[in-house]
């Protein structure tokens, strides 16, 4: 369980994120959704300890991430932003043995190698794990950087916007696999993403937030109503019944 | 097609959990590279010790074996010392410092360590003449403009990085600004120094490996081998630090403290080689970038001693052409410093960014 208590981040005097309280349930996929500026990065990060937040409490699996070593959070959280600058001569696999770290301190053993050629797999990455990275496609860097939080083998992984840059076909892909992560691997994962359609189809839960602050949580069959979308994204949305579920529509 | 690396006692060979056999991660990507990494460090290997025979032996008139040629050969035994420690600090110095702060293409003294050395040695001589310049050798004064560069260098970066906005680009342009001032200070100093004091000065305004002192290499060997085995010892930590603060972090690091000991490292090395044998801007730039383009890997346990070889074969190199072959070893910098230049040319352009 991640657990947000009055956490609050300054930005500047005009831009300020929260009070936010938020307990967001261990298991499954949580989705994290709201209009540019909301708010849904800095809340991720600040969980991911990547940010200090100015006050309230953050506890991840009931310890406070700022207290407790960053090298022990490492071992139970993880965290992806979208742009991570790759460095060259740097293969697939060798990115994603950088997972296992926190467990080993770079000497891996046997037993880190079985858990870097899962996560490999895991993203079916198998044909191209002694590729450099800059010899891949954006989508497959992508996933290699998955794999590597996948790797780190934490009870949860937050990802920030990870089908950014993605097509159709390797967003599926992407919100496929990280479901079979919350379903197999039993992971907690945590998802900043902008598309409430994929949201609601893969997510368990959704929290949404507006101006710093969280305006709604909920299943994505409470969020999926018209009244409750337009308040969230401040526009006319409908909401039609599709092959799969709802859908919002509001071009 | 993955790399297969010999275990000790085959611990590989065993099955696990139905991952095939032997899919292991190395430093390497495949066993050719394996093999290329072996064979650079063999040639630079080669290259350097062709040069130290080369600058022991060559021209020594005495016989060979008798007692004056043992006694040459130990003198000039003190100038490869000075290329072996000025070549580890630059070396080790500068691979550390494009991992520390993300970019290949700039030199640790951007720091502001150069202008430092220039205002310290022309300060002297303005205030104390020529004479000074002799007054202003020996340890102490050697440790002391040192220990003044560390300080200063220290000062900066520990002030700009734990600032809430501060990063390693906003440190890096204050450190050119700061140099600037204190070139442009230096500048107007030497303008108003009488001609043979300014003669002076210029000699040691170059990097030149005579400038070293025996006595000075005894003190600054212990520290350079310390500085550069802690920067050795913390190469994994660096290949984490290389993907990045937010990677770093999300892997346990501490990322400002790991920059913050990397930097004072990487600023005891600077300091020490600047203050021995004086500014050298491109060295470590053209060693670093070789390591980078003969080694095939990123792991810096791997590019760390290839990068210091390098330094040492084309250091000794140019020193014993130079001087010995061609009697002008006061040009040695001169000439490291043009290759050193073009070299940092030919990657800008090639690359088209900073």
């Amino acid at each position: 369980m991640i657990e947000l208590r009055g956490v609050t981040k300054r930005h500047s005097d005009e831009v300020c994120i929260g009070p936010v309280d938020l307990t967001i349930p261990a298991g499954g996929i949580t989705a994290l959704v709201g209009p540019n500026g909301a708010g849904k990065s800095t809340v991720l990060t600040m969980v991911g300890r990547l940010q200090d937040a100015d006050e309230g409490r953050i506890e991840v699996a009931g310890r406070d991430v700022t207290r407790t070593p960053s090298r022990e959070i490492a071992k139970t959280l993880s965290i992806l932003r979208q742009e991570n600058h790759f460095i060259t001569r740097l293969t697939v696999r060798q990115l994603v043995a950088f997972g296992r770290y926190p467990h080993t301190r770079g000497r891996l053993t046997l037993e880190d190698e079985r858990y870097v050629s899962e996560a490999i797999d895991f993203l079916n990455l198998g044909p191209y794990e002694t590729r450099y990275l800059d010899q891949l496609s954006g989508g497959q860097r992508q996933r290699a950087y998955v794999a590597m939080v996948l790797a780190q083998d934490t009870e949860y992984v937050l990802l920030d916007e990870p089908l950014n840059n993605l097509d159709m076909q390797h967003s599926v892909q992407m919100m496929r696999q990280l479901r079979r992560a919350a379903d197999e691997l039993g992971r907690t994962v945590v998802i900043v993403m902008h598309d409430i359609n994929f949201a609601a189809h893969y997510a368990d839960h959704i929290v949404a937030m507006g101006d710093g602050r969280v305006v709604e949580t909920g299943s994505p069959a409470h969020i999926m109503r018209p009244d409750v979308l337009e308040r969230i994204f401040k526009t006319p949305v409908d909401v039609v019944d599709g092959p799969q579920g709802p859908l919002a529509v509001y071009y | 097609m993955a790399e297969r690396t010999p275990s000790p006692a085959g611990v590989a060979r065993l099955p696990v959990d139905g991952a095939p056999a032997q899919r292991r991660t190395g430093p390497f990507r495949t066993a050719r590279d394996r093999r290329r990494y072996r064979l650079v460090v063999a040639a630079l290997a080669v290259v350097g010790l062709a040069s130290t025979a080369g600058i022991l032996l060559w021209g020594n008139e005495a016989e060979p074996g008798s007692r004056a040629f043992w006694l040459i050969a130990q003198m000039r035994v003190g100038s490869l010392a000075v290329i072996a420690l000025v070549a580890l600090c630059h070396a080790f110095a500068t691979v550390s410092f494009h991992t520390a702060t993300g970019n290949r293409i700039i030199t640790p003294s951007i720091m502001g360590f150069e202008a430092l050395y220039i205002a310290v040695q022309t300060t002297v001589v303005f205030l104390l003449g020529a004479a000074g310049v002799s007054a202003a050798t020996g340890v102490g004064p050697f440790l002391g403009q040192a220990l003044l560069m560390v300080a200063a260098a220290t000062a900066l970066y520990s002030w700009l990085l734990s600032r809430p906005y501060g990063n390693v680009h906003l440190m890096l342009l204050v450190g050119v600004v700061l140099g600037g001032g204190l070139g442009a200070l230096s500048g107007f100093l030497q303008r108003l120094l009488d001609p043979n004091a300014f003669d002076v000065l210029s000699a040691r305004l170059f990097g030149n490996i005579s400038n070293a002192r025996t006595e000075y290499v005894l003190v600054a060997a212990p520290i350079v081998l310390a500085a550069c085995l802690a920067l050795w010892l913390r190469g994994r930590r660096m290949d984490v630090i290389a993907l990045g603060r937010d990677v770093a972090v999300n892997a346990g690091l501490g990322h400002r403290r790991e920059l913050m000991v990397t930097l004072l490292l990487v600023s005891v090395l600077m300091a020490v080689t600047t203050a021995l044998v004086g500014p050298m801007t491109f060295l470590g730039f053209l060693v670093a970038t070789l390591a980078y383009s003969l080694v095939e890997t990123s792991s810096h346990r791997r590019l760390l001693p290839v990068a210091a070889l390098a330094g040492y074969a084309v250091l000794a190199l140019a020193y014993f052409v130079l001087r010995h072959v061609f009697y002008a070893g006061g040009a040695v910098t001169v000439v490291i410093e043009l290759v050193g230049g073009i070299v940092f040319l030919v990657v800008v352009m090639r690359k088209g960014r900073l």
